[in-house]
């Protein structure tokens, strides 16, 4: 019976996600150690996509990482390389990566190395550069470009050698602890950078690294209240990349966005990507800015959500409210209904509010067509222009076209299986 | 009909299902109510229904 099929490959598709142990084994270069990376790859946020159909702070970023790796030394020089064709352009997800808003990765990066003890695989992440101008929010000047030239010789190498000291991290407790602490894991990190710091810097200051460069790295950390993003991230990538690919199985192991289309993988259709126009966010914006300076919906974030942390956990983190509006009753309500659409409760990251029951995990694509309840994403907002940065923070859903062409593709598979009369 | 006057000479209790309004009215008039926030299959989008109905064979 089909139905008992895909109840069988769903409870495995859990069983895996539940059953990782994210666990941060180091840091090592993007060129030397991310499978199929070359010095003139540039990975990105989101499903696969050109440079013709690229938004503002996606080029910008591409922008300055051409700059950055002396691949073109000014503005003009790097968009006509970038249009040239002599660049591969890829999703982060297809190289185990992923990178918040832009995304974007280039070979001299320095990058998080964590691992899924349980089955063995590895994900990625590069290293939050922290808050304002950023290249991961397009910008490419001289200031952005020297933070990520000081990122590769210093912070890098220094957090290296601190991780080789210190042995490796186990993630899912940290996780399960900031949880339990306020933060969501996506657009609140507060708690999860403080307890990064606190396991880290014994051990920072026993490398061999000069004083100051000692000093410089502890102050980048304790400046920049999503730090820990840029793990958490990681850990649910490398969390839900063994549920892809069992057949028969409708539960969602990938969302991401690229700032144009958001995009959606579910596990019994292997790696084909869903997309749609990505949504604008709504939310509140920082003063100056508005709804209509916005970008489109962006980045590989949205991996939290697709493991059961981040929009899905937002009733641990009420105070999120002051930043994307609501009361912290909305907060509960909205992870409250993530359970219509999921598969399971998870079993390591709990809500105290809601007396401790695991945060909904396992989006399934036919749970949302039948309910019409997409899943909530809590983001920050990006400007469209690159180079602005943050401009807001909200709420915001996939467009519902991504499942249901999903649940369309499933259907006529099963078909072509003769699996449905 | 004389099954349906004892009922109604009875405490009601109801469940509501679909329009939010119903329960309302009956809750201003101290019945005992719950709302079922329910909808139709796929938000009532006849090819999605056909097709999960496809798969719960």
């Amino acid at each position: 019976m089909l139905q008992e099929r895909i109840q069988n490959a769903n409870k495995e598709a859990l069983n895996r996600i539940l059953s990782a142990q994210p666990t941060l084994i180091g840091i090592g270069v993007a060129g030397e150690i991310v499978p199929g990376m070359t010095k003139k790859t540039i990975l990105h946020a989101g499903p696969p996509i050109t440079w013709d159909k690229m938004s503002g702070p996606l080029r910008g970023a591409v922008i300055g990482g051409l700059i950055y790796e002396g691949l073109a030394s000014n503005e003009e020089e790097a968009i006509a390389l970038a249009k040239s064709g002599e660049i591969t352009f890829d999703s982060c997800h297809h190289h185990d990566m992923v990178g918040p808003m832009a995304g974007v990765v280039t070979a001299s990066m320095p990058v998080w190395i964590v691992q899924n003890t349980t089955f063995g695989n590895y994900a990625y992440c590069t290293l939050n550069e922290g808050l304002g101008k950023v290249l991961r929010y397009g910008a490419f000047s001289e200031e952005v470009i020297n933070r990520l030239k000081w990122m590769e010789k210093v912070l890098g190498p220094v957090l290296k050698e601190a991780l080789e000291l210190k042995g490796h991290i186990d993630l899912k407790t940290m996780i399960a602890q900031v949880v339990m602490m306020g933060d969501e894991g996506h657009n609140r990190n507060k708690a999860g950078t403080s307890l990064f710091i606190r396991e880290i810097a014994p051990f920072v200051v026993q490398t061999s690294f000069s004083n100051e460069d000692k000093v410089e790295v502890l102050k980048f950390m304790n400046s920049n209240d999503h730090f820990f993003l840029n793990l958490t991230m990681p850990a649910c990538k490398s969390t839900m990349e063994p549920a892809g690919g069992i057949e028969y199985s409708t539960i969602v192991y990938t969302m991401a966005r690229n700032g144009t289309e958001f995009g959606i993988r579910v596990s019994g259709l292997g790696n084909r990507w869903f997309t749609a126009p990505a949504e604008i966010i709504d939310g509140l914006f920082f003063p100056g800015f508005s709804a209509d300076d916005a970008n489109p919906d962006i980045g590989d974030s949205v991996i939290t959500e697709t493991t059961g942390i981040g929009g899905f956990a937002m009733a641990a983190a009420p105070a999120i409210v002051q930043f994307v509006g609501g009361t912290p009753q909305d907060a509960i309500n909205y992870s409250k209904s993530m359970y219509e659409i999921t598969e399971a409760e998870n079993n390591t990251y709990k809500i105290p509010v809601l007396n401790f029951r695991g945060t909904a995990t396992g989006i399934d694509i036919m749970k949302v067509v039948e309910t019409t309840i997409l899943p909530i994403i809590n983001t920050g907002i990006a400007h469209k222009e690159p180079g602005v940065g943050q401009v807001g923070a909200g709420l915001v859903r996939p467009p519902m076209k991504c499942f249901e062409d999903a649940l369309e593709a499933f259907v006529a598979s099963m078909e072509e299986k003769g699996l449905i009369e | 009909m004389s099954n349906i006057n004892e009922l109604f000479n009875k405490e009601l209790k109801v469940i509501n299902m679909g329009l939010k309004s119903f329960a309302e009215e009956l809750k201003s008039q101290d019945i005992k109510v719950v709302h079922v926030d329910w909808r139709p299959p796929a938000g009532g989008n006849k090819k999605m229904a056909a097709l999960l109905a496809k798969l719960k064979k």
